[in-house]
């Protein structure tokens, strides 16, 4: 298409004064807010998994839960219902998104060998392998089946067993029972929700 | 357009929203009440606000005080200032959540030339839109306070927007919902007000015979407000003790434009005068065109 200099003024000249005619008001635009971003999402009642104190949380997920879908999580606060934080939370408990999301996380086990200087990573099967072996090697260690006094006692005090705060309480119910069989006595656990 | 998001003032632009403001009374005024007296420094509220705004790590160095980072960034809107002091011989820490304060006369948007990089809603929020940004930092001159960060890779300046985001759906902002103390209280300004003073009789109670409100009137009253324990020392609280803005820029600004369309005016009617008196130049009498002598063209 040609177009000469006079059309184009012409044209330009037209359309600004049908633009400034018609009213065109591009106030609205100044007021455009960000979107909220938990817009949309679904909302998952949660406890935070950090401490004792047990903060009702509510995870804002992205995903329609499909069976082709894996869901993620966009956004972690204070579950405002919740009779124990109503809502708040601590620095950490702000930032438990971290948990399923960072980057930095870990999704393989990290074994030191004895004498080595730094930790190598390993598949599940390896650490599991070594894990039992150290464990039935210091049960056999340390079992007494009975004390001094002659009385049947059956445990094995060798062996120390902190169970982890991340864990639900049905976890820590099994971890407790699994324990006991294999006869510990020193059994700890930080969370308890 | 919502309605809890009426505008109020845009920058550099002197007079086009009054008409506005006077017709919608726009809602609540919305402001945060910050209790010093009741913070116990856990930084909850800075964590928040990452995590809702998005802002991402900034690596911190421990340099001997509990504070995270020694300063507000583009990627650090709140800040937990752990002010050392010393009161009556005991080391006290004066915390000062540091975070813009919305104020009601924001020396930013006064000081803006950007039209509509600063918004003011009726609900308080001062906004900035880095949109309309044009990264000059005029606005970190004009803040009482120093809060505006400038981002050199991105060119645009940015601070906290008190979540606008959540206000606009009612929500409080991320900071106000984590605070597990109860420091922050959110609610209407006149609310907040009440709350204030109730604070402020508490503590006198409890021995604080100097604790104030903090919502200086050089400003027009803010709305992030503090309870101070000790308003006899805002200094230490890095508080300016008489903060004041001025819609003078922003005056100016608009005197300027309104003088430089007058000029531009004239210029063309000026142009044409020119025209009709001496009528179009003629490239005859000159030999060639424009100002520089006449050059043969080279043919091919």
């Amino acid at each position: 298409m040609d177009i000469s200099r006079r059309t184009f003024l012409k044209t330009s000249v037209t359309g600004a004064l049908a633009v400034s005619a018609l009213g065109f008001d591009l106030r609205p635009a100044h007021a455009a807010v960000r979107q909220l971003k938990i817009r949309n999402a679904t909302e998952y009642r949660t406890v935070c998994p950090y401490c004792a104190v047990g903060c009702g949380t509510i995870a804002y997920v992205h995903g329609s839960g499909g069976l082709n879908t894996k869901n993620t999580v966009i956004h972690v606060e204070g579950d405002p219902d919740s009779p124990i934080n109503g809502g708040t939370l601590c620095p950490k408990g702000a930032s438990q998104m971290q948990l399923a999301i960072s980057p930095r996380l870990r999704h393989q086990p990290l074994l030191r060998r004895a004498g080595a200087a730094d930790w190598e990573e390993v598949d599940w099967d390896t650490a599991m392998d070594w894990f039992a072996r150290k464990f039935k090697d210091s049960r056999d260690a340390s079992f007494r089946g009975r004390d001094d006094d002659g009385r049947v006692v059956n445990r094995a005090d060798g062996i120390a067993w902190v169970g982890s705060a991340t864990v639900s309480n049905e976890d820590a119910y099994l971890i407790t029972k699994t324990m006991r069989a294999m006869g510990l006595v020193y059994i700890d656990h930080q969370a308890r929700i | 357009m919502t309605d809890t998001l009426s505008i109020r003032r845009v920058s550099a632009s002197p007079d086009a929203y009054i008409p506005i403001s006077a017709l919608r009374s726009g809602g609540p005024t919305y402001a945060k009440l910050v209790d010093i007296g009741a913070c116990i420094g856990c930084k909850g509220c800075e964590v928040a606000c990452k995590e809702w705004n998005d802002l991402g790590v900034e690596p911190t160095a421990n340099f001997g005080s509990y504070q995270s980072h020694r300063d507000l960034s583009p990627k650090t809107w709140l800040l937990m200032r752990f002010n050392e002091v010393e009161v009556d011989g005991n080391l006290n820490w004066l915390i000062k959540k540091d975070a813009c304060l919305h104020c009601e006369e924001p020396g930013c948007l006064f000081a803006c030339p950007a039209p509509g990089a600063i918004v003011q809603y009726t609900n308080g929020i001062v906004d900035f839109n880095q949109e309309n940004c044009i990264g000059c930092q005029y606005c970190v001159t004009g803040c009482p306070f120093d809060i505006p960060r400038f981002d050199a890779a991105t060119r645009k300046v940015s601070k906290c927007n008190m979540c606008v985001d959540r206000v606009e759906v009612g929500l409080e902002p991320a900071c106000v919902k984590t605070c597990p103390t109860n420091a922050i209280s959110w609610g209407s300004k006149r609310d907040m007000l009440a709350l204030a003073d109730q604070k402020v009789e508490t503590l006198n109670a409890r021995g604080y015979e100097n604790a104030a409100v903090y919502n200086p009137a050089g400003v027009g009253g803010t709305h992030m407000m503090y309870v101070v324990p000790h308003g006899d020392r805002l200094g230490d609280y890095s508080l300016p003790s008489d903060p004041t803005a001025s819609p003078a820029p922003m005056t100016a600004l608009g005197f300027m434009k309104r003088m430089g369309a007058y000029l531009m005016g004239f210029g063309v009617l000026g142009t044409l005068v020119h025209f009709l008196r001496y009528g179009p130049e003629r490239l005859e009498e000159h030999g060639g065109h424009g100002d520089g002598p006449a050059r043969e063209v080279p043919s091919a």
